[in-house]
């Protein structure tokens, strides 16, 4: 099936170019850390993690909410998803591929990266994390490759395809709840210290990765002869509006425990976001974030506008992005400001550190095209025949 | 059975070669503990701590500080954002930030230095997180670094309540003169994790002489003329002796003791006494 790769119009050529030059550069940069170290980042001694490891989180995300797609296709027999869970499964794949990127290149000694595997340590969510990630990234490498094959073999998927369909359902809730569980089990971090984490992530990740996934079903109907299917993109702009509106509403809940018990601690973070007290760097995101949110549920909760495919973009991007920005900048970075000693140092990405993280976003793009070339290639082949589960 | 002279030799250079291999590792796995005294028994009933009294402190010395950066060669950068701290000054409301609010308290403190370092927890939240063990806890209570398996994930830096961990954004060679103050010390790399490490390097149990301070008590020791009027003391807390003379300083110079981030549940081993 690869070789469906090698072929394709002049449009799929430069979109892999303008995707390996994004690579390239970030690479080069890259290169320059490892000579000079996190120097060349926002970084500092207060606030250690910054851009790289919001992205991961992220990115973790986006990966957990490929079993959107899986779950109502094999557990509810929803069969309009049929023809795009492959989409979701190879998202999946990249994005995994993305955070543990994004894990090496935050590291301040990558050369010695094995050691997490040569000492490995039962009580360091870190190390979970990497191992559930692998894990999820595997599976679903393997899950959507064999039934892709399958199809395009015109057979049944191999037997062992089925069971690895449903370990991958919670593993899929388990890789976010493990990342959140980064932050969350941390009592020197009372911004990050709060129950709702997990939960807080998942349904922002329920909303982000499909609102990517409708954002792209979009892209390919239109330059592609590939239809995703107007019943599968309604469905899932539900699925975003009920995960988005559950995550908006995670948030809330987190500004009633703070503001309304006082507790100095749990409120210091949230009064520099919103109020600028200890510097106002972020502020406008916080506040930039919030308004995006609501406009995105407005436009979504609406019937009217969730169904035409104009506004439902606009509604999908703005969450996309936003969602982007409250775990890129607001949720990793603030934890560390005010820092344990109550002193308020600034974060921003630098430019070097932006022109790196984006390399792994090409790196990212250009695995997904290429993945997802082959993908409709088969489909495209194989015609509208029903997918047999 | 037959063995010809030739297969004889072959047979006679494999067991050597394989009983010097063993012998090898053998001493490598024995002979080179990493740490002095980790395999001694008697650390385990240690449980090595610091009490700092402000109020015994001179204005403008800074002499604990200095010991400690030139002995460990703590590099000093332009950037406030790369700095590598061990040992360092502060005031009381960063130091005691849940006493912030408290106006009568800040007021009675606020002229006093209050140096702050690693507490090496009895429960530390750092060793919990390290997804390679590179820091963890000695059985005398010390919480150390190994500077050769931290693979610079900044996992600890994140989980210390007390901002104690340094991660080396450069090279920290740029921030020291050469040679560095003290070659004796083991150099880090950029990339790793440090922290103040109790002076583990020295021989702070007596194990080889009488026993040795870390250099911070040493200077300021050096500084008052006696041990009795340094305003820092180090001692194990499992010791009734060491106790006892805690006891007493409480007692004659009515002071109480403080921990810092009671909160945070790590069970610090630095104790203000103020």
């Amino acid at each position: 099936m690869i070789e469906k790769a090698l072929t394709g119009s002049k449009k799929y050529w430069l979109w892999l170019g303008f995707c390996a030059t994004l690579f390239g550069v970030g690479a080069a940069f890259y290169i320059d850390q490892l000579f000079n170290g996190l120097q060349i980042t926002g970084m500092s001694r207060d606030v250690s993690w910054g851009f790289y490891l919001a992205n991961f989180t992220f990115f973790v995300g986006v990966a957990a909410s490929g079993v959107m797609l899986v779950l109502p296709f094999y557990l509810h027999d929803q069969k309009e998803f049929g023809k795009i869970t492959i989409l979701g499964e190879f998202l999946a794949v990249v994005a995994c591929a993305m955070c543990i990127t994004f894990v090496t290149i935050d590291l301040g000694r990558p050369d010695r990266l094995v050691n997490l595997f040569l000492h490995p340590t039962l009580n360091s969510i870190l190390f979970f994390d990497i191992v559930v990630l692998s894990g999820y990234m595997l599976i679903n490498i393997i899950v959507g490759w064999s039934i892709l094959d399958a199809e395009h073999k015109g057979e049944k998927p191999r037997r062992f395809v089925k069971p690895l369909i449903y370990i991958s359902i919670p593993w899929a809730a388990s890789i976010h709840t493990v990342t959140a569980f980064i932050y969350a089990g941390l009592a020197s971090k009372p911004f990050w210290l709060t129950a709702i984490m997990a939960p807080r992530f998942l349904a922002t990740a329920f909303a982000a990765g499909p609102a990517l996934l409708i954002i792209i079903c979009l892209i390919l109907r239109k330059y592609t002869d590939f239809d995703p299917g107007k019943v599968a993109i309604k469905k899932l702009s539900t699925i975003v509006t009920y995960a988005a509106i559950a995550g908006f509403f995670f948030l809330l809940c987190e500004f009633f425990t703070a503001f309304y018990s006082g507790a100095p601690e749990h409120t210091a973070t949230l009064k520099y976001l919103m109020f600028g007290e200890g510097g106002t760097g972020l502020q406008p995101y916080m506040w930039g974030v919030m308004i995006a949110t609501v406009i995105a549920i407005v436009l979504l909760v609406n019937p009217k506008t969730r169904y035409r495919d104009d506004t439902l973009v606009i509604a999908c991007v703005l969450l996309f992005v936003s969602i982007w920005i409250d775990k890129g900048l607001l949720l990793v970075i603030p934890g560390f400001i005010p820092n344990p000693l109550h002193e308020f140092n600034q974060y921003f990405p630098t430019l070097k550190e932006a022109i790196i993280t984006f390399g792994v976003w090409g790196l990212g793009c250009m695995v997904l095209t290429v993945l997802y070339k082959i993908a409709i290639s088969v489909k495209l082949e194989v015609g509208d025949q029903e997918i047999e589960h | 059975m037959e063995v010809s002279r030739r297969e004889f030799l072959k047979l006679a250079g494999l067991a050597s070669a394989g009983a010097v291999v063993t012998a090898s590792s053998g001493a490598l796995l024995t002979g080179c503990s990493p740490l002095i005294g980790m395999e001694d028994e008697s650390l385990n009933a240690k449980n090595m701590g610091m009490l700092f009294i402000p109020s015994r402190c001179e204005e403008g010395c800074h002499d604990c500080i200095d010991a400690c950066n030139k002995m460990h060669n703590v590099p000093k950068h332009d950037n406030k954002d790369h700095e590598i701290k061990w040992i360092w000054e502060t005031e009381f409301q960063h130091a005691f930030t849940e006493y912030m609010e408290n106006e009568l308290l800040k007021e009675r403190m606020e002229h006093m230095p209050f140096l702050v370092m690693c507490n090496h927890c009895a429960n530390p939240a750092c060793v919990r997180v390290c997804p390679t063990q590179a820091t963890f806890r000695r059985k005398d209570g010390l919480v150390l670094m190994d500077y050769h398996r931290c693979i610079g994930c900044r996992f600890c830096v994140a989980a210390c309540p007390y901002g104690a961990r340094s991660f080396n954004f450069k090279d920290p060679q740029k921030g020291l003169q050469n040679p560095v103050p003290n070659p004796n010390f083991p150099k880090r790399t950029k990339g790793v994790v440090e922290k103040c490490n109790f002076c583990s390097e020295r021989d702070i149990h007596g194990q080889f002489g009488s026993p040795e301070l870390p250099y911070c008590v040493e200077a300021c020791a050096n500084k008052k003329g006696s041990l009795g009027e340094s305003a820092l003391i180090f001692g194990d807390l499992k010791d009734p002796e060491f106790i006892e003379q805690f006891e007493k300083i409480q007692k004659d110079e009515k002071l109480i003791p403080l921990r810092r981030k009671e909160i945070a549940g790590t069970q610090p081993k630095v104790y203000y006494l103020v």
